[in-house]
Parts: structure tokens; sequence; C-alpha cells
């Protein structure tokens, strides 16, 4: 029996807790084909495909691959049936030579079963050669530059003579001339039956090099049609095609002067010449797909990370950030993206965790005031109905979403201005998070300026007065709430195009 | 509803957190129970209880510096190092004219000023080492791995490597003497470890501490000058280790270049026995002195039974495994 389709998933169904990451998906792909994953941050095309290559173990559904039903349980038994994936985040060894990272855990052996650096090195010259690569086998991985790297990625997925080769945004890091190389390399793959799953964010790429996209939304299968039938403005509204059901409560506020103005501001490839206004009152949300460069905005406006250049100007008078210590100084706060690496500390009581980033307020002399302490957190505590058995708890042993509530007190303790807030609902329950938009709907109603940096759609569009939309590092463009629709973000989030005038 | 959450914060209490939290103070009694039924009661005479405690002193000043280092998620492997430089130049300068070898001859200083100079070498030295790990991101093991040699041969260039003996005795008074009844040292590992515990517990350094080891990012975005604090802590851990030399040296009446070779794995075991932990942020003076008074507690009391020094060093290496695995249990 013939099959045209390489692989088969079918009914594939995971779930997380609390979130239901892929409600009984399918993706069949042919052999020979280029087949693209389109959907928008979280649509689960990341778990889906670490599902196939044996990462997670599906709680339902079948896989056919070559003709036959596979159980994949691990990365192993993935690559040994012949599927490789080129991961977004890249994992090589970086005091190891290219040629020993390319066959890592497969080293060629030569006599005495001692691995062969000779034969290493010449497979990969070979390898190298047919795929047109420049780059020594001898060299050092940590001596290579980030789109060398990617390069040897890609040729060291392609090493394993996979049947299906998984590339997951191997585009992002990489310069024109190289993508283009690598488009090539894929129409090769292609014209001798290799099967080819494409993740990207880049709509001019998707039509470029795809046969067939299948499109998913929130965990689900939305549509599976080839390239010729799609156009962009089809393709963005069955990504975003999403009824808004969550409702916030967005309260009215009254807008005032402009407290920040930023201008040309630049910080590596990721901050690049961004430039706009924050007004007190206002909620200015910061759109974007994964990668464009709205964390580093937030960050180099902190202070986390030193300007390139650029001007910043708070209640009309430039001010010079370079640390943390000086945004604070501004009025500035920043709530950031990840609690658990940069946000609590998880072992200190909620108190501390509360406390540490108004100190010198309440240690004027260096001792602390802890009765005043213990009144300001007591107060935050009501103020933001937060669920702990005591400010003594360890903050570790708090949900998610008290965790969230701790860290916005954190910085309503220093009394900012400006309030930057990444990410202010990530992996928290649906309670908690309409109690967090509240929060910030009445601070803003105080007077604050907020700036808020969200991937969940329905939250930058019910939340924001503004929306800065950004596209690799640059504003795409700034859109007022009358005008802020799914689709005009997403038109801006994947770049400027003829069609988005 | 505020009433409510508020009462009840104050009326509930955790007993099995109060067990958890005090478990150390529990071992700490059960060793001196034990140790006085199987002595007939001699461990328990109020002379030998005195003299646990003197010997301990060191010990304990030392791991009351170790402890804002561990807090950190650092070590200061030099201590035992800087207990040597302290007490041989504060030793140097409480020679009395009969030594038949003196350093400076003819020079008389009071004592305090001999005092002074010791804690001056200590700090400055762990002021270098937390220069070295704020400045140049050198990890604590390594910088205070390689201020462990360096302060050992100051020590010794400085004494020709020989111990500096006949000092005064008023220099000799704080480590032999008494006040009102009580040994100095115990008055002095008292004062440290009254002044660490509100420097960690009432003021803003001690906060940054416990920030800095919960969670170093956060804390830098919180707007904690890290490097400041890294380069006071590690001066502060100098400064006791000087305190500490200074007391050794004057307990012998002699400044030897060799004092202290391995008291900071002591110290360190002492602090760790306490509950400090190295995945850094926990953490507390009480615990350290209670840890090195288990330390001196097992000493004296296998002393006291006559078990072979070779014995004493398996079972202390046992108590030292056996104090960690319980405190990874009660983290759990």
């Amino acid at each position: 029996m013939t099959d045209e389709y390489l692989l088969r998933m079918q009914g594939i169904d995971k779930i997380f807790p609390g979130v239901h990451a892929l409600d009984h998906v399918d993706l069949n792909v042919r052999a020979g084909t280029v087949h693209s994953l389109m959907g928008e941050n979280g649509a689960g095309k990341s778990t889906l495909m670490k599902v196939l290559i044996g990462m997670y173990t599906p709680d339902d559904g079948t896989i056919v691959f070559d003709g036959r039903e596979v159980q994949i349980n691990d990365t192993a038994t993935g690559l040994g049936l012949g599927i490789s994936m080129i991961h977004q985040e890249l994992s090589p060894v970086p005091e190891m030579t290219v040629a020993e990272n390319i066959w890592l855990g497969r080293e060629p052996k030569g006599a005495l079963g001692l691995i062969s650096r000779r034969a290493m090195n010449t497979a990969t010259q070979e390898l190298f050669d047919k795929w047109e690569i420049r780059i020594s086998p001898t060299k050092l991985m940590k001596d290579l530059s980030i789109a060398q790297t990617q390069m040897v990625e890609i040729a060291k997925a392609i090493s394993f003579d996979s049947k299906l080769i998984i590339m997951d945004e191997p585009t992002s890091a990489i310069t024109e001339t190289e993508v283009a190389h690598l488009h090539r390399m894929i129409d090769q793959l292609r014209s001798t039956g290799t099967a080819i799953i494409y993740i990207t964010h880049k709509m001019d790429e998707v039509f470029k090099i795809s046969d067939d996209i299948t499109v998913f939304r929130d965990g689900k299968h939305v549509a599976t049609l080839p390239a010729s039938e799609l156009d962009r403005d089809k393709l963005i509204t069955l990504m975003v095609g999403r009824e808004l059901t969550q409702m916030f409560p967005k309260l009215e506020a009254e807008i005032g002067e402009v407290i920040l103005s930023v201008e040309h501001l630049n910080r590596g490839h990721l901050v690049r010449d961004v430039s706009f206004a924050l007004r007190r009152g206002e909620i200015l949300g910061f759109a974007g797909l994964m990668g464009a460069g709205r964390t580093e905005v937030l960050e180099t406006l902190f202070g986390v990370h030193k300007a390139d250049s650029g001007t910043i100007t708070i209640n009309g008078a430039p001010v010079t950030i370079s640390q943390p210590k000086d945004a604070i100084a501004a009025n500035m706060a920043l709530l950031t993206e990840d609690r658990k690496l940069t946000g609590i500390m998880g072992v200190l009581s909620v108190r501390d965790n509360m406390i540490m980033a108004a100190l010198p307020k309440y240690s004027p002399n260096g001792f602390l005031n802890r009765r005043r302490i213990e009144a300001d957190c007591q107060a935050q505590r009501e103020a933001l109905a937060l669920k702990t058995p005591s400010l003594n708890q360890l903050i570790q042993n708090l949900s998610g979403g008290n965790q969230q509530k701790v860290l916005i007190s954190r910085w309503l303790l220093t009394l900012p201005d400006i309030l930057m807030i990444d990410e202010p609902t990530r992996g928290i329950d649906v309670g908690a998070k309409s109690e967090i938009h509240r929060l910030m709907s009445m601070l803003a109603q105080q007077g604050k300026a907020i700036i808020m940096v969200s991937s969940e759609m329905p939250e930058v569009l019910g939340m924001s007065d503004r929306v800065v939309v950004m596209h690799e590092g640059t504003v795409s463009g700034i859109v007022e709430r009358a005008d802020a629709t799914q689709e005009r973000i997403m038109q801006l989030a994947t770049g400027p195009d003829a069609t988005a005038a | 509803m505020s009433t409510a959450t508020t009462a009840d914060t104050r009326t509930k209490f955790d007993t099995s957190g109060f067990i958890k939290k005090y478990a150390i103070v529990g071992i700490l009694l059960l060793f001196v129970i034990l140790l006085s039924i199987l002595t007939g009661g001699s461990f328990l005479q109020p002379q030998n209880l005195i003299n646990v405690i003197r010997q301990v002193a060191a010990i304990g000043i030392i791991a009351t510096g170790m402890t804002f280092v561990i807090i950190i998620k650092g070590i200061d492997l030099s201590v035992g190092s800087i207990v040597a430089v302290a007490a041989v130049v504060s030793s140097s300068l409480a020679q009395t004219p009969q030594a038949s070898v003196i350093m400076y001859p003819g020079l008389h200083v009071p004592v305090i000023v001999s005092v002074l100079a010791g804690l001056a070498a200590g700090a400055l030295l762990g002021l270098i080492n937390g220069a070295l790990i704020a400045g140049f991101g050198i990890a604590p093991f390594i910088a205070t791995l390689g201020m462990m040699t360096a302060a050992r041969g100051m020590a010794l260039i400085y004494s020709g490597g020989r111990p500096i003996s006949r000092l005064s005795p008023e220099f000799n008074w704080i480590g032999q003497g008494d006040l009102l009844w009580i040994p100095v040292p115990i008055w002095i590992l008292a004062i440290v470890a009254v002044v660490a515990h509100v420097m960690l517990n009432f003021t803003r350094f001690g906060r940054h501490t416990y920030a800095l080891g919960g969670n170093e990012q956060a804390a830098r975005v919180s707007g904690i000058g890290l490097n400041k604090l890294k380069i006071g802590i590690f001066a502060l851990s100098g400064l006791l280790a000087g305190l500490a030399g200074i007391l050794l040296a004057s307990r012998i009446g002699s400044g030897n270049p060799q004092l202290g070779t391995g008291i900071e794995l002591d110290a360190i075991t002492a602090a760790v026995i306490g509950g400090t932990s190295f995945n850094g942020g926990i953490g507390t003076i009480w615990g350290a002195v209670v840890g090195a008074l288990i330390i001196g507690v097992i000493n004296n009391g296998m002393d006291l039974l006559n078990i072979s020094p070779f014995m004493q060093q398996v079972v202390k290496g046992v108590i030292i495994v056996l104090a960690i695995i319980i405190d990874e249990r009660k983290n759990r």
C-alpha cells in the first residue's frame, strides 16, 4: 500500500496543568514537500513538534510514520526513525569543534574503538562541501558567529539523512544571504524526497517556500491548505480568527500629559530606532511576535541593559539610566517577564519579597522601620486580596497569580509614576488574571502610566489605550484603541508589507 | 475580612514549622544530655561548660561571617589564613622587651593599637576577596582559595616563619582573662553574634544580603547595588577572621603563622549544621553559633570519654553529613 503522506499525526492531545496545549490536533505531511506551521505565540506548534520528536508524550492520539504506527517516547527513537529537528534555541557545546558537535553521540570509531578525529573531520568536510557551507570543521563552536552556529545546526540535522526534518524558526538569527542559502538547501532536500516541517513567523518566507500550510490557534487545528490557495490576508484571518470571549473590566481613565518620551532608542539588533510617548493614565500595549524586541525595549529603558544610543525624557527632562537604580530613582518600575528567573526570591518571605525594591524608603538610616513595613505590607495584602496564610509565608509556596500580586506590590511600594509590566498574566489562572487586569485599570485611573507587553491578543486589545506593534526590533506601527483589531496588529507584527498600507 | 486575616496570622501557631526551625537546638541538648550521662556528670561541671564555649569562640566568630557569605551563595576559604595574618600582625605590636626575638625593638603601643592593626589586616584581605569577586567576576571558591594560599605566605614572611612570643599581659588578657567571672572570648562571641543578628534582621544591609542569595537577577532589577554588597560581606568575613586570629594568639600567648589551619572547614561546618543553605537565601546567626557549640560539645565530650583523636575525626565527618541530610529533608 502506498501512501502519499509520510507522516500522519491524528487526534494528538496534550494537557499541561491549566492549559489544553493541544486539543485533538491532526497533521499530515506529504513526502518531498515543505509544510509550514503557522499560528500565534502559544498556538501549539512547538508543543506538537516536541510530541513528534519524543520530548513530550501525548495524552492521546496516534502517529503513523512511513506507513507504520509508531510510539516515539524519546528523542533517540525519533532520530532512529528518521526524524530530526533544528531547535529554536540552539544548543551547541561551545568548547568543542564544529565536527565534534555534528557527530556528538555518534562519533565515528577507529581502531581499538577510540574516536577517530580524522574520520570525523573528513565526514564533516564532505557534508559541508556537498551543501556549500564554508566553515572549518576544526573550529571551536564558541568562535563562530550566531549565523554560522545556525548553519552548523542545520548541517547537523541534515547529516542524519532523515526522511523528515523539522525546522523551528531557522532564519530568526541569520542574514539575507544565509536565508537564500538555506532555501536552496531546502529545495534540494525536497527534490530528493525529504519532507520538511517549517515553523516561521515571516510571512514572505512562508509563501516563498511552502507547499502546504497548516494553521493552529489556541491548541486547535484550524485548517490545512495548499500554499497556492492562500494569501497573506487570508492566512492572518485564519491565524487570529477567534472570538473575543474573555472580558476585561477596562475602566475609563483620564489621559493626561506626556510623562515619558523615548526617541531613537537603540540597543543591539532587537531595539532599533524605537520611539514612542507615554501619557499619564494611559495603558500602552506592546504587541509583537516572540523575539520582536518588546522585552528588550523595557529592559533597556530600565537600565538592565545599557542603551547604545537614544534619548529618554521623563516629565520633560532628559534622564540617563545606566542601571536599574537610576530607573527606580526616576519613579519607574519594571515587572519582569520571567517570574521565577528575575522576579521572586523563592526562599524569602512574602514580606521580604514585597519590600525589596523600596527598602531605602523603609530604612532611611540603615535600620528597618518594621512597623511601617508591617503596615504597608498588610495594606497591600488587603488591597490586592492576596491569598497567603501570612506575610511570613515563603513566596515559593504561593500560587503563580499570588506571586505575581506580590511582585506588583513590590513595585507599588516604590510609588512609581511609570509602571512597566512584561506579560502581566502569563501562566496564572483565569480568576487571578481578571483581578490583575482590574488592578492595572485602577492604577491607570489613579494617573499612573502603564506599559504592558503582552503576547495574548485579547489582553492587548482589552487593556490597551494604544498599541505599539514591534517587528524585528523596530516599531512597525502604533495603533489607537478604536482602530485596534487582531488583523491590523497581526499585519504589523509580521512585518511591513505592500498590502498593509 | 481584613480583621479576619490579621487575626488569623496572630493566633495560628505553626507547630511543625517551630520544630523544623529549632530542631538544631534540640540536637544540641540531646548531645549535652547524652554526654552528661556517659561521663557521669563531669561534662556538666560549670568549668567544663565554660571551657567548651571558650574553645569554640573563635570558630563561632568566623562562622558568623561565613553565614553572611554562604547566604549570598559564596564561600570563604581564606579565613584560616587571615587568622594567621591577624595573629602575627597584632602579636608583633604586643611584644614585651623580654622576648628573645623582637620584631620592633623599642616600640611600645597601647594594646588597642595592636588589636586594631590585626582587625584592619583581616578586613583589608577580606576586602580584596570581595573586590576580586565583584570586580572581576571570579568565583568565590577560586578567589578565596588564592587568598588562602597567599595570606598564609604573608603570615610566614612577616613572622620569618617563627611564632612571635612574649606578648604583653594586657594583650593576653583578651584570650585568657575574665570579665565579671566570664571569660573574655565568650563576651566577644556574644557581642559579635548579637550585632551580626541585628545586622541581618533589622537593617537594609541584612535584607539585601538575603535578596542577593535568594535571586541575584531579581535583586539587580530591584535596584540593589550588588558589587558594594559583595565587597562589604567579604570584608566583614575577613574582619571577623581577624578578630578570631587576635583571640587565638592571645589565648596561647604567641602569634603563630601556622594558626588557624583548617579552621575554615570548622566554620563552614558550624554554619551549615546551623541551617545555612548552600543554595543561598537561607541562614541565621544563632544557627551558626549553635552549630559551633555542637562541634565544641562533640570535641570535648569525646576527649572526656577518651576516644582516640583518629576516631573523633570519623565521628565528626559522619555528624556533618547527617546534619546536611536532615537539613535537606526539612527543606523539602
